[in-house]
């Protein structure tokens, strides 16, 4: 039994091995893009003009409120109508970075939001510019507050790049479904496919811990 | 009526911070209500009042934490309008001592004293930690110089803060209730170093309840209510004569008990 067992994960992970580099690099790619996106319109919204403030919120809430499915529809079967052409795998990325993005601006939103006004006062107080006051006294601090909700939407991001099978994507979950397809085994196979998912996710909520234990020195 | 403050002995020396007409409202609300404010360099100047009674809005607005909306100020010399180039020269030499002590928390003390040296004054680094340590032995915490600020008592944090203040070496101090927010017994060792620094012939605005450290270094108290200024004088007829029935009334609160 153990040894069938052994055989069935070694056989079948060069396979799967594809699909997880797939599952990766789109993950990779939208954290990537997101975080750029996020803390760019993150930090506009809270320090930006007025004329910044509605596009962004409208844009954040907007995006917020549609499930990711559609919004990946809407890309990859959208845009061509619109007479963009797009790949599965960069409609896919496209979708994603879009819809993480948003919830990267309200992280960022609420990581600064909850730095004390105070210290932004004695920053003023002992003469430091704007942009001082970012980078030495507000982002620092903001950062810790920063970083467990962001891993948290990392690890989002990487369970949510299953939904890119539906595109064709051959991802982790495609090739979990193909596999599924040839051997008609679906328990084990699903099994085996939730195990990889929760190594990484895993792995990436330790870190989030891990981090947060980093920075606990900081206190109010 | 323009309050006059100046003693005998500092009529002469030239002025940090006047204020003429200056108006402040919040929406509807007019907080500031037409004060008129002359403070020399060297003079120590405690403002009191009932709470909401514009007191700390006033002194925030000497290094522009709050906006005035007419009348002018002006902080050594420099009037103070919307240039920014103005406002932040005008905050490198003004320093401030806040009620909730406001320490960055993610740095080490010896950090919170060299932040602005180093990056506003460019300061070399070695030279901007030596001026710390001074700052520190003055306010008697050099040992803490390693510790983060929440590592520190109250009292400590508030010395803290002061001494970060100093290392920028400011013509004038403002002070916005910094020991109320302290417990009891740390009340002292803060206002020791505060009287220390007035002997000094630090320019400060204090905005303060603490008659004791009043009487024994204020050259000049305001009374303020409702946004004015109601009475100013020395600290002699302050307490003994004051002209009006809010501040006889204010007066009769707060002493009660002491």
């Amino acid at each position: 039994m153990i040894a069938a067992t052994y055989a069935y994960i070694v056989t079948n992970f060069p396979f799967l091995w594809q699909g997880l580099v797939v599952t990766l690099q789109v993950s990779a790619l939208v954290v990537a893009f997101s975080l750029a996106g996020g803390l760019a319109l993150g930090v506009a919204i809270v320090y930006g003009p007025r004329i910044l403030y509605w596009p962004i919120r409208a844009y954040s809430d907007v995006i917020r409120s549609i499930p990711l499915l559609v919004l990946i529809f809407f890309v990859y079967y959208g845009l061509p109508a619109l007479q963009v052409q797009i790949s599965a795998f960069w409609a896919a990325v496209l979708a994603l970075s879009l819809f993480k993005t948003g919830h990267v601006i309200e992280t960022v939103r609420g990581a600064i939001g909850s730095i004390p006004p105070g210290q932004n006062e004695a920053g003023k107080a002992i003469g430091l510019g704007f942009g001082q006051r970012l980078v030495y006294v507000i982002f620092p601090q903001a950062l810790r507050r920063f970083l467990p909700p962001w891993l948290n939407a990392v690890t989002d991001t990487v369970k949510g790049s299953a939904l890119v099978s539906l595109l064709g994507v051959v991802d982790l979950m495609q090739s979990i479904q193909q596999v599924i397809g040839r051997t008609y085994e679906p328990l084990p196979m699903y099994l085996y496919g939730a195990a990889i998912y929760f190594v990484i996710n895993y792995t990436l909520s330790s870190l989030s811990r891990a981090l947060e234990a980093r920075f606990a020195y900081i206190r109010e | 009526m323009p309050a006059s403050l100046a003693p005998a002995h500092n009529t002469g020396n030239p002025i940090a911070v006047e204020m003429r007409g200056l108006n402040k409202w919040y929406g509807e609300f007019h907080v500031l209500r037409d004060i008129n404010l002359t403070v020399r360099k060297g003079e120590r100047l405690v403002i009191c009042g009932p709470s909401g009674s514009g007191k700390s809005t006033m002194i925030r607005c000497i290094n522009r934490l709050e906006e005035h909306q007419t009348g002018t100020l002006m902080v050594d010399g420099i009037e103070l309008t919307n240039d920014v180039r103005n406002i932040d020269a005008i905050r490198r030499e003004v320093g401030m001592v806040f009620q909730q002590f406001n320490l960055f928390p993610h740095l080490t003390v010896l950090e919170n004293l060299t932040l602005a040296p180093i990056w506003v004054r460019k300061v070399p680094k070695k030279e901007a930690e030596e001026a710390a340590m001074y700052y520190l032995e003055r306010v008697k915490i050099p040992e803490q110089a390693a510790k983060y600020p929440g590592q520190l008592s109250g009292g400590q944090q508030q010395r803290v803060a002061i001494a970060r203040s100093l290392c920028m070496k400011p013509k004038i101090m403002l002070f916005d209730e910094p020991t109320s927010a302290l417990d009891p017994e740390m009340i002292k060792e803060v206002l020791d170093v505060m009287v220390e620094l007035a002997r000094e012939g630090m320019t400060m605005l204090c905005v303060t309840h603490e008659m004791g450290f009043a009487r024994e270094v204020a050259d000049a108290i305001i009374f303020m209510d409702r946004g004015e200024i109601v009475e100013s004088a020395p600290p002699s007829t302050f307490f003994a004569n004051p002209r009006t029935d809010r501040l006889k009334l204010f007066l009769s609160q707060i002493l009660r008990g002491h």
